[in-house]
């Protein structure tokens, strides 16, 4: 399938307007309808933006295989604008931790990220998304060079596994949800390796063998 | 308590519990009222905000706190009871299917007169309006206008004999209508458990309502335990039982992470839950954690000496 540069732009603008239904949603909450946010309404923002920021970490690792197993070259032209939308959730999640849980109180926030291995892991996380998301910009990549651009975007395999530790080590007792998050990167992050190996195995063989 | 006061009001009847909940909201309007000469600009009629569940009477305490309750709909929406899912939205959702007729609590074990109590006969019991700090381990608190009466009313019924230590209290189990009893998030039923001291503690109630009416069953309906200085968790909803032991029990929360669920579970800033700090909390229904949790939950001119010389931090 193929797609116009209108369709692009008409679609590349409405997956960044749903990108952010989920904020409007909690500033909606936070400030006009209590009631979407229940009783405690940082926990639920917190909650939220992190989910989110894994949810948009999965999506973007969906992008590679997707456009792989449909043939879809365009959708690689949304996957910026995912990651930078993961990067955007998880600073938003970061915001609430500070503000909301500890109150802007500097010291307190150091030793909780060094003391607490779910929230040194989350920091983490969000840490190595930085410079992907500083280097995102087609002038980056070209100073870069594109070799040592996908080298340093490899991070996301790290970050990804991160995240969902964060979220699996947060968790009191009742494991489901942190366990679908980690299904779910398993697939994505086991289709690369299965290819990568059929490629790696087929490629002496057949030379012109269609990547899978 | 040699300190009598009428029994007949309760805050509900003062102030209309919607009416009291928008006071800020009633004061701006009213003065805006006074500015523009439009009464219409007042709120209308306040009704009840309440669930509108069966009335309990019960006499003022002067253990309450003067502190403003929670919102009624907080307390009955934001619950954990994990026998009923583990998201704090699911017992308001899940719990309405629990089984409450017939309701009978059996008090047994080291006892010289073992009794199964029916809820009609703990009803009887002489009931009090206890304002209480609610503080999750959780590192939010509510405040909560129970209504119950003392644990030390159920001991002197069974009269504990010399070797009853510990009082352990164990939850409902109704797998048939308990949606979050078929994960093994936790060993069911739920046991909790005190020392025998902390158990006859004046401050120790038995509740069985809240809000001057009966309890919603997602807050432990119809009878379930308060220990305002310990953290919520140790406070178990919907009791079955009650055995008078002399081992000291192991408690759900113990068994699940020993490492962050103590025995004692007195609400304290200075030890840290492992992954989180106790020395803030959040008064639902604010947005920042902005309160300074106190040592037993700002209960310890009355609980500090049942721990004379005890090591907090080890008997966490």
């Amino acid at each position: 399938m193929q797609l116009s540069p209108a369709k692009l732009t008409i679609l590349k603008v409405a997956v960044f307007a749903l990108a952010l239904v989920p904020l409007a949603r909690l500033v909606a909450g936070a400030l006009v309808f209590p009631e979407w946010l229940g009783a405690n309404p940082a926990e639920f923002i917190t909650r939220a933006t992190g989910d989110w920021t894994l949810r948009f970490l999965l999506i973007t690792l969906a992008v590679t295989p997707l456009r792989k197993l449909t043939g879809w070259g365009w959708l690689l032209r949304f996957r910026r604008m995912l990651g930078l939308f993961t990067f955007f959730y998880g600073v938003v999640h970061l915001a609430s931790y500070v503000s909301f849980d500890h109150v802007f109180e500097l010291g307190e926030i150091i030793k909780d990220i060094i003391k607490r291995p779910f929230i040194t892991v989350g920091f983490g996380a969000l840490l190595l998304m930085l410079p992907l998301a500083v280097t995102s910009t087609n002038a980056m990549v070209r100073r870069l060079g594109a070799a040592r651009w996908l080298k340093l975007h490899r991070l996301i395999y790290v970050i990804g596994p991160l995240g969902v530790l964060h979220f699996w080590w947060m968790v009191k007792r009742d494991l489901t949800e942190p366990v679908i998050y980690a299904l779910i990167l398993a697939l994505l992050l086991g289709y690369r390796l299965v290819v990568k190996l059929r490629e790696s195995c087929a490629a002496p063989a057949t030379v012109a063998r269609k990547p899978a | 308590m040699l300190i009598k006061r009428p029994n007949d009001i309760l805050p509900s009847d003062i102030t209309d519990l919607k009416f009291y909940q928008r006071r800020r909201e009633f004061m701006k309007l009213a003065a805006a009222g006074s500015i523009l000469g439009a009464s219409s600009l007042l709120p209308p009629e306040a009704g009840a905000q309440t669930a509108g569940l069966a009335k309990l009477n019960a006499a003022k305490s002067p253990l309450s706190t003067v502190e403003a309750p929670t919102a009624y709909k907080h307390v009955v929406s934001y619950n954990n009871f994990y026998e009923f899912g583990t998201d704090k939205a699911d017992p308001a959702v899940h719990a309405k299917n629990l089984k409450l007729k017939p309701w009978t609590v059996v008090v047994e074990g080291e006892v010289k007169k073992p009794r199964t109590l029916g809820i009609e006969e703990l009803l009887k019991l002489s009931l009090e309006e206890r304002v209480y700090r609610m503080r999750c381990v959780e590192a939010w608190s509510m405040v909560i206008p129970w209504i119950g009466f003392e644990f030390n009313q159920i001991a002197k019924l069974v009269e504990p004999t010399a070797n009853a230590k510990f009082v352990e209290f164990v939850t409902a189990y109704q797998p048939e209508v308990m949606n979050g009893v078929r994960l093994p998030v936790l060993e069911w039923p739920y046991v909790e458990a005190l020392r025998i001291d902390e158990a006859m503690h004046p401050l120790t109630i038995m509740s069985v309502g809240l809000y001057g009416e009966v309890l919603p069953n997602q807050n432990g309906a119809p009878v379930r335990l308060v220990v305002p200085w310990k953290y919520g968790f140790k406070s178990g909803k919907s009791i079955v039982r009650i055995r008078f032991v002399e081992k000291q029990p192991k408690t759900a929360w113990e068994k699940a992470g020993p490492n962050e669920y103590g025995f004692y579970s007195n609400v304290n800033p200075d030890v840290d839950h492992p992954r989180w700090t106790q020395k803030r909390e959040r008064r639902i229904p604010d947005f920042f954690a902005s309160k300074q949790t106190q040592l037993f939950n700002g209960y310890g001119d009355q609980v500090a000496k049942l721990y004379a010389g005890m090591d907090l931090k080890k008997f966490f």
